[in-house]
C-alpha cells in the first residue's frame, strides 16, 4: 500500500517538476550528435574542452560531462530555468532528439579526469582547500564543503552534481553569479542558490581558481611523491 | 528541569570517584530502570562557544593525536572491517567535523560526560559514549580502552572543547528538540518529502551515493546504515537532526511536519539488527525492553515485521555471539 503511494508520489514529481523528463529519456546517438553540434564548436571547441576567457565570457568544458546533465541544461535553457543570452539561440535550434544526441556526443568525447577519492586532510592554512573540503560553517554562512555534494576533489557525483575540478574558472564564477542574480534556478531543490548567495566575492574567485587548477596540482603532487619514493 | 539537575548531580558526584573501569561501579539497584530516558535537553540561549581553529592545533604529540582523531572523525571508514561495519562516518551526523552547533557538536558533549544514560542504565564516561557510537551508529565493535582510535577521538574532542565548561550543558548541544505536531509523524506523507527533498542525494532506495570507493552521501537504511540500536533510528532524534541540518546547506527549510514525516519514513525501513538482540531471547523482548520509544522496531510495515531477522549487516558477530 505504501509503496503504491510512494510510486504515485514519484510519478507526480516527475510529471510536475521535470516537465522535460520524457524528452530527457530519449536515447542519444553520438554520431547524430556530431552532426547537430556544428554550431557548438565555435565556443566549446572541436575537442569539447571549451575555453577560459579572463576578459570575457568563458565557455565551459563539455567533454566528459554526464549526458543526462548536458541534456538537462539544454532543456533548462530552452525553458528559461537557466537564462543564458548566448546559449538561448543555440539551444532553441535543437529539438529533443538532437539534445539527447549532442549530450551523448560530448559525454563520450573524452572522460572527465578521474581524481583520487581517498581521504586526505584539508590544509587549514589553505583557505581555498578548506572551503572545498571543509566548507564555511560560520554563523550566517552555513556553506557545506563543495566536496560534500560534488564529490571527492570535486569530480562530480552522478548526473546531478557536475564535476568542478577541471572546469574553467571564468565559467564557475559566471555560474555562481548567475545563481545570485536569479538567472539560474535549475538546481534540484534550490540546493545551490543559497550557497552561491552566501559565498562572498573573495570566496567565489578563490574556489573557481582552486577547482580550475586542481587536476594539474594533483598531478604535480603525485609526480613529486613518486620522485620522492624513487629516491 | 529537576530531572536534569539530578542527573547532573549524579554525574558530578560520581565523576570524581570514577576510574577507567566504570563497568565495575555498582549502580543504585533501587533506581527504576528506564532505558528510554535521554540526556536532558540543552539549555536555550545564544550559542557563544567557538571551538579553536585547526590552524591552531599544536605541533607536538598532543596535536598529532588531535589530528589523528580529526581524521577518524571525518573518515571513520578508515576503521572499516575492524571497528566499523557500515558506510557511515562520524561527520555525517555531526556536521563540520563535529564543530557545528545544533548538530550534536563535540565541544558541547565533552564536558557533560561522565553522565548517566538511560540507554544502558549506568554512568558512562566519554570513552564509553564513543564506544556506544561504534556499536550502534557504526554497526561496529567498540575500540578497546586505551586503543589508539579511541584515544585519538577523545583527544580530538578534548581539543575542540578547549575553554568549554565542565559538567554544564551548553546551548547548541545535541539537536534542537522539535515539538510534536498535531498530525503526528506519518511515513506516507514522509515518502513524498523524501522523494522531493532527499532522494537526489541519498537515493530513491536510501542507498546513498559513492564515487569510487568513497561514500559521498550516506545510506539511510539497509546494511550500510545505522542499526536498530542507534539513536538516529528514533523518529524524534532523526526529526530533530533533519530540521536543523538537512537538506545540507538548507537548515530549517523543512516545516516541522515535514521533518517529522520524513524521519518516520526513513526510520520505518529495515536496517541491521539491534546488537542488544544478541543478549535477549526474542525480537519481542528486545522491543519491550529497549524500544519503548518513538521508533518502528518490531512494528509491522508493508506486511513485514521490522527487526524480525538475524541480519547484522556486515558485522560478523552472530546472533548467539
Amino acid at each position: 500500500m505504501t509503496s503504491m503511494r510512494i510510486a504515485s508520489g514519484l510519478g507526480l514529481l516527475l510529471g510536475l517538476g521535470l516537465a522535460a523528463g520524457q524528452a530527457q529519456a530519449l536515447e542519444g546517438d553520438a554520431e547524430r550528435g556530431q552532426q547537430a553540434a556544428g554550431a557548438c564548436v565555435a565556443c566549446h571547441q572541436a575537442d569539447g574542452m571549451g575555453m577560459n576567457n579572463p576578459q570575457g565570457e568563458s565557455w565551459p568544458r563539455l567533454a566528459g560531462l554526464p549526458a543526462e546533465y548536458i541534456a538537462k541544461q539544454l532543456h533548462d535553457i530552452k525553458e528559461g530555468r537557466r537564462e543564458s543570452a548566448t546559449m538561448m539561440a543555440f539551444a532553441n535550434m535543437l529539438d529533443d532528439q538532437q539534445i539527447a544526441d549532442v549530450a551523448v556526443y560530448y559525454a563520450e568525447m573524452e572522460p572527465w579526469p578521474e581524481l583520487p577519492t581517498a581521504y586526505r586532510a584539508a590544509d587549514p592554512t589553505d583557505e581555498a582547500e578548506w572551503l572545498a573540503e571543509r566548507g564555511d560553517w560560520a554563523e550566517g554562512k552555513m556553506i557545506p564543503a563543495c566536496s560534500q555534494c560534488h564529490g571527492p576533489n570535486g569530480q562530480g557525483v552522478g548526473a546531478t552534481f557536475p564535476p568542478l575540478a577541471g572546469q574553467h574558472a571564468g565559467y564557475i564564477v559566471s555560474q555562481l553569479e548567475a545563481w545570485r542574480d536569479g538567472k539560474r534556478h535549475n538546481d534540484p531543490n534550490d540546493l545551490m542558490v543559497g550557497i552561491a548567495e552566501r559565498l562572498d566575492e573573495e570566496q567565489v574567485a578563490m574556489i573557481a581558481d582552486y577547482y580550475a587548477t586542481l587536476p594539474e596540482r594533483i598531478a604535480e603532487r603525485e609526480t613529486r611523491a613518486q620522485e620522492e619514493d624513487g629516491q | 528541569m529537576n530531572q536534569r539537575t539530578s542527573h547532573l548531580l549524579i554525574a558530578g558526584t560520581l565523576a570524581s570517584a570514577l576510574s577507567l573501569s566504570l563497568a565495575a561501579v555498582a549502580q543504585d539497584d533501587a533506581t527504576e530502570r528506564d532505558y528510554q530516558v535521554p540526556l536532558p535537553e540543552a539549555p536555550e540561549g545564544e550559542i557563544t562557544f567557538q571551538p579553536p581553529h585547526e590552524r591552531d592545533i599544536p605541533d607536538n604529540q598532543y596535536g598529532e593525536m588531535v589530528r589523528k582523531g580529526r581524521d577518524l572523525f571525518v573518515n571513520t571508514q578508515a576503521l572499516r572491517g575492524e571497528y566499523v561495519f557500515n558506510d557511515q562516518n562520524c561527520a555525517n551526523c555531526h556536521l563540520d567535523a563535529g564543530r557545528l552547533a545544533n548538530s550534536a557538536p563535540m565541544w558541547a558533549s565533552f564536558g557533560v560526560y561522565p553522565a548517566y544514560r538511560g540507554k544502558n542504565d549506568k554512568v558512562n564516561t566519554l570513552a564509553e559514549r564513543i564506544q556506544g557510537c561504534f556499536t550502534y551508529s557504526m554497526n561496529g565493535k567498540p575500540p578497546e580502552y586505551g586503543s589508539e582510535p579511541l584515544v585519538a577521538m577523545q583527544t580530538y574532542l578534548h581539543w575542540m572543547a578547549t575553554g568549554a565548561p565542565i559538567n554544564e550543558s551548553m546551548p547548541g548541544r545535541g539537536y534542537p528538540k522539535l515539538e510534536e505536531t498535531e498530525q503526528g509523524a506519518d511515513r506516507e506523507r514522509g515518502a513524498e518529502v523524501y522523494a522531493q527533498q532527499c532522494a537526489v542525494c541519498h537515493g530513491e532506495e536510501g542507498q546513498g551515493q559513492k564515487v569510487g570507493e568513497r561514500q559521498v552521501f550516506p545510506p539511510l537504511w539497509g546494511d550500510g546504515a545505522y542499526n536498530w540500536g542507534a539513536g538516529m533510528h528514533r523518529v524524534n532524534t532523526a526529526a530533530n537532526f533533519i530540521k536543523a541540518n538537512m537538506p545540507l546547506g538548507k537548515p530549517y527549510s523543512l516545516s516541522d511536519q515535514q521533518a517529522w514525516d520524513v524521519a518516520a519514513f526513513i526510520n520505518s525501513h529495515e536496517r541491521p539488527q539491534d546488537p542488544r538482540r544478541r543478549t535477549l531471547e526474542s525480537v519481542d523482548e528486545t522491543d519491550e525492553i529497549f524500544h519503548n520509544h518513538h521508533g518502528f522496531y518490531g512494528d509491522e510495515i508493508d506486511g513485514r515485521r521490522l527487526g524480525d531477522h538475524a541480519d547484522f549487516g556486515e558485522n560478523p558477530t552472530p546472533l548467539d555471539g
